[in-house]
């Protein structure tokens, strides 16, 4: 996935419509949006991201699952399997994007890529309703796609990659 | 000036505004497997030796306890799941990359064993104690006949034990607290020392809590260069370890780890344990129950402040 940071206006809508298609429960968010300001006015800039699960290439969470339950999807989509989850956590430690979190029922629960949308050949929820279209959703491994041609053409970058993970969230920047 | 903000509000519990997913259970869990394994090694090791009559308490009457504080400890962690009744998988899947994972499969071997060596002793300790069962005397000659060689993968299974209790935490890139090796050894030594402890409150004999003592003393000593090593390890790395060993070195932790770990639960009882070796009169127990605190507390600070030290991006 990528995200245009220049183009993102920060109004949370990939947040809501994440929450209505998976059913979320209340208080509990499978993406969500940072504003970074740097800088002392009038010399401000920011940067809007919309975050969630890296979906990373060397996942620290699939590592340390004591059951299975996380793992790679066929294409590399991190999903957790709820009924093989025991709840112990380690996967929310050992992820430096704290982008897991313990569904009230007990398992851990994180962004899917909306893969039951993907199969069906639509965008995960959030891309399909940005209004701004700054979310760009494909195949990392397919040449003539239109992420590659983006990550082709723009300046890029990915969050803390000095964790080790891989990630497969990228920034346009 | 950087600013950073959640636009859209997230207040995820025990994730936002910093991680808090392990409690209290943890930290006991971590702690009784430190003891555990301990007594176990010590057990073990001085059945190999051939000093099963001279030291007596370490190899039979402290591993009595062993079972109940495994099983006590597995329970604590079986607290901190969310979805309990899923436990049994951790015992469908051998996966060698998890921590967790064959932390629990060392946990299944090393209780059973416990068990059987506790068992062995039952009728030496408590010569009343009838097994009911002939197939119970059957197995406990057996048993008995087989002790050295049990003691071989009980002192062998109770460091994996020990360092495990360490790996655990140091596995979890994320948390650059607890990211660095060091923290195996260091939880091992810190278990042995507390497994010395508890050996030398439940100890009569006056030479055998000599020797426990004299290895006491060396196992503070080198936990305390191995906290040393820690923090100059976190202070020549990258940024979120520099800011995880001041949350130690002048940050929130500061007090109660200096106060409670490094000085009443390592140097106070060291110097109270060369006093009582120099033959001072000690109450034995003092510098014991100081040890096993510190371990207990030590383990508290490092789950709590683990889980505050996170990547910044």
């Amino acid at each position: 996935m990528a995200i245009d940071t220049r183009k993102c206006v920060g109004c949370s809508d990939c947040v809501v419509a994440c929450q209505t298609e998976n059913n979320v429960p209340v208080g509990f968010c499978r993406d969500w949006v940072v504003e970074v300001v740097d800088g002392t006015y009038p010399n401000v800039s920011i940067e809007l991201r919309s975050e969630r699960c890296n979906h990373c290439d060397n996942s620290p969470c699939v590592r340390c699952c004591p059951t299975g339950a996380s793992h790679f999807e066929d294409g590399g989509i991190v999903l957790v399997e709820h009924n093989k989850c025991i709840g112990c956590g380690a996967c929310i430690e050992a992820c430096p994007y704290d982008a897991r979190y313990s569904h009230p029922d007990g398992y851990v629960d994180k962004c899917t890529f909306c893969i039951h949308r993907v199969r069906e050949g639509k965008n995960p929820a959030c891309v399909s309703v940005c209004p701004t279209r700054c979310m760009h959703f494909g195949d990392l491994d397919d040449p003539n796609s239109e992420i590659v041609n983006i990550l082709k053409n723009r300046k890029f970058k990915s969050l803390a990659p000095e964790a080790g993970t891989k990630p497969q969230i990228f920034y346009l920047v | 000036m950087k600013e950073e903000l959640f636009v859209s509000g997230r207040n995820i519990p025990n994730i936002d505004p910093y991680l808090n997913i392990w409690h209290w259970q943890i930290p006991i869990y971590l702690f009784l497997g430190g003891l555990a394994a301990g007594i176990l090694f010590f057990a073990g090791v001085f059945t190999i030796l051939g000093k099963e009559q001279k030291m007596s308490s370490t190899v039979k009457k402290a591993p009595m306890i062993v079972p109940f504080v495994l099983i006590f400890g597995l329970f604590m962690l079986f607290l901190d799941l969310k979805h309990k009744l899923y436990f049994w998988q951790l015992y469908t899947t051998i996966r060698l990359e998890s921590p967790m994972g064959w932390g629990a499969w060392v946990l299944m071997i090393m209780t059973p064993i416990s068990i059987i060596w506790a068992a062995s002793y039952v009728r030496e300790l408590f010569p009343k104690w009838d097994w009911k069962f002939k197939f119970l005397y059957t197995f406990e000659a057996w048993v008995i006949r087989n002790r050295k060689i049990i003691a071989w993968p009980m002192a062998i299974y109770a460091v994996i034990l020990g360092i495990y209790t360490g790996i655990l935490l140091s596995a979890f890139n994320a948390r650059p607290l607890w990211n660095t090796a060091i923290l195996g050894p260091l939880f091992l030594v810190s278990g042995m020392s507390t497994g010395a402890a508890t050996i030398i409150m439940m100890s009569k004999d006056h030479k055998e809590r000599k020797i426990m003592g004299r290895i006491d003393i060396l196992l503070i000593i080198i936990e305390l260069f191995f906290i040393i090593h820690l923090f100059m390890g976190f202070l020549a790395g990258p940024e979120v370890q520099i800011d995880a060993a001041n949350l130690f070195l002048g940050g929130k932790f500061t007090a109660p780890f200096f106060a409670f770990v490094v000085m009443l639960g390592l140097i106070f009882p060291a110097v109270l344990e060369i006093l009582e070796l120099n033959g001072f009169k000690v109450p034995i127990y003092i510098p014991a129950i100081l040890v096993l605190i510190g371990g207990l507390v030590f383990r508290f600070l490092m789950v709590e402040a683990g889980q505050i030290t996170r990547y910044l991006y």
